[in-house]
């Protein structure tokens, strides 16, 4: 019965989905002049930075971003919050084999290095702080499950993330006190395509990726150390 | 046409799971499908034929041969939060295993209204 | 019909095939494997959609990081589906 009604509801769901999906047909240009167009036609000139992606992110909505963050962060201290039980527990079990430990070492820093390497190059390349912090916590995910006493210090990574979260606001209060909104783009611009373009976004880049990374980190570490 | 139909079932797969399933990980993970419909559904709506991507590499090219960056960035943020929400919605569900011993929503009855 | 939209065909089905096996698996770890696999699809879609920053989010985040949390979540609690 319950199934039954599942599926007819899904199924006038679809119906219904397609009949409005048929108005937009796929791959015709029914971009919005007005405000795509403007993205595409002014980011060059007016942030400096070439990627549109990131400069929407970080610019035009960075106030979208700080939001974004702080439900990042909001997230990370529910879930410690609820699984915190008063013993920590370490993760002694039995240790993986000598080459998954190797080759784990082994790839560690290269993948912090490519972490580092998509953040700080966000405003030229696809990436971003975002997806930087995901891969550094991966590199450290790594790490976790093929030492089973590996350790990372919760004191050096909250430090890092309220360092960097401090960063983000900092930054986008220097823009009011020098310019006009928060988060105006005060620096010089630069020439695009340089490493040392865009103003305020690759320094806000760099600080979100230090921030997600080590929000990440932690999640991780606090989820894994309570395993039974 | 293809990623139309391909997300639309992906919706769909994910609303039949969140409805009929009982497993409290399998609910999430319909959710997590859902999800995933939705990102490809946004990025196909904004895809142009014959267009690249949203980034000025080199100095030829100009704001008409690019697709519409707003739901990229749009899918970016809704990214992580997707990862923010089902971090949470997972430690709620060991948070209720631990309390009832069980994963079976029709079975955790104080949880019903 | 070139070898872009039969590719992207094939990509289709194996995501549909996926899901559905998200659903009907007894088993929550190979569940949650199909999930990814669902992730890394939808990864190569957003690449041949020409949107790759959020290419690269899916793949650092949905395939890895997503897939970590449900299989941390499975070792703590119970692997069959009752």
């Amino acid at each position: 019965m319950r199934k039954i009604l599942a599926v007819f509801f899904i199924g006038v769901f679809g119906y219904y989905m397609l009949a409005i999906l048929m108005d937009f047909p796929f791959g015709i240009d029914h971009l919005n002049p007005g405000l795509a167009g403007a993205y595409l036609k002014d980011t060059v000139s007016k942030t400096g930075a070439v990627n549109v992606v990131t400069s929407i992110i970080v610019n035009y909505r960075g106030f979208d971003t700080l939001g974004e963050v702080t439900v990042l962060f909001l997230a990370a201290t529910g879930m410690s919050a609820l699984l915190y039980d008063g013993k920590t527990m370490n993760r002694s079990r039995q240790n993986a084999s000598v080459i998954v430990k190797a080759g784990s070492r082994l790839l560690f820093p290269l993948i912090i290095i490519l972490g580092a390497y998509v953040f700080i190059h966000g405003h030229l390349t696809p990436g971003g702080g975002f997806q930087g912090g995901a891969i550094i916590a991966s590199g450290f995910l790594l790490m976790f499950i093929s030492y089973r006493n590996y350790h990372v210090s919760h004191r050096i990574l909250s430090n890092v993330e309220s360092t960097a979260g401090s960063v983000f606001v900092v930054l986008g209060l220097l823009g009011l006190l020098y310019g006009a909104t928060f988060l105006e783009n005060i620096m010089p611009l630069g020439i695009p395509n340089k490493l040392f373009s865009g103003g305020l976004i690759p320094l806000i880049y760099i600080a979100v990726g230090f921030k997600v990374g080590a929000e990440l980190t932690a999640l991780l570490d606090t989820m894994l150390k309570t395993v039974k | 046409m293809v990623y139309y139909i391909a997300s639309l079932s992906l919706i769909l797969i994910g609303l039949y799971g969140v409805l009929v399933k009982k497993n409290l990980i399998k609910i999430v993970l319909s959710l997590s499908l859902i999800n995933a419909g939705i990102h490809i559904l946004l990025i196909a709506i904004g895809y142009i034929d014959g267009r690249t991507a949203p980034i000025f590499s080199t100095p030829e090219l100009r704001p008409e041969q690019m697709v519409d960056p707003v739901p990229q960035a749009l899918v970016l943020t809704a990214i992580v939060i997707g990862l923010a929400i089902t971090a949470l919605a997972l430690t709620i569900v060991i948070r209720l295993y631990d309390h009832h011993k069980t994963l079976d929503v029709s079975k955790i009855r104080e949880l019903k209204w | 019909m070139d070898y872009m939209s039969i590719i992207v065909i094939i990509l289709a089905v194996l995501l549909i095939l996926a899901a559905f096996f998200v659903i009907r698996s007894k088993d929550l770890v190979a569940a949650v494997v199909a999930s990814a696999v669902v992730s890394l699809i939808s990864s190569i879609y957003f690449y041949i959609l020409q949107a790759p920053d959020v290419a690269l989010t899916e793949a650092a985040i949905g395939v890895a990081l997503t897939t970590i949390f449900f299989m941390i979540t499975i070792r703590k609690t119970r692997r069959d589906e009752e």
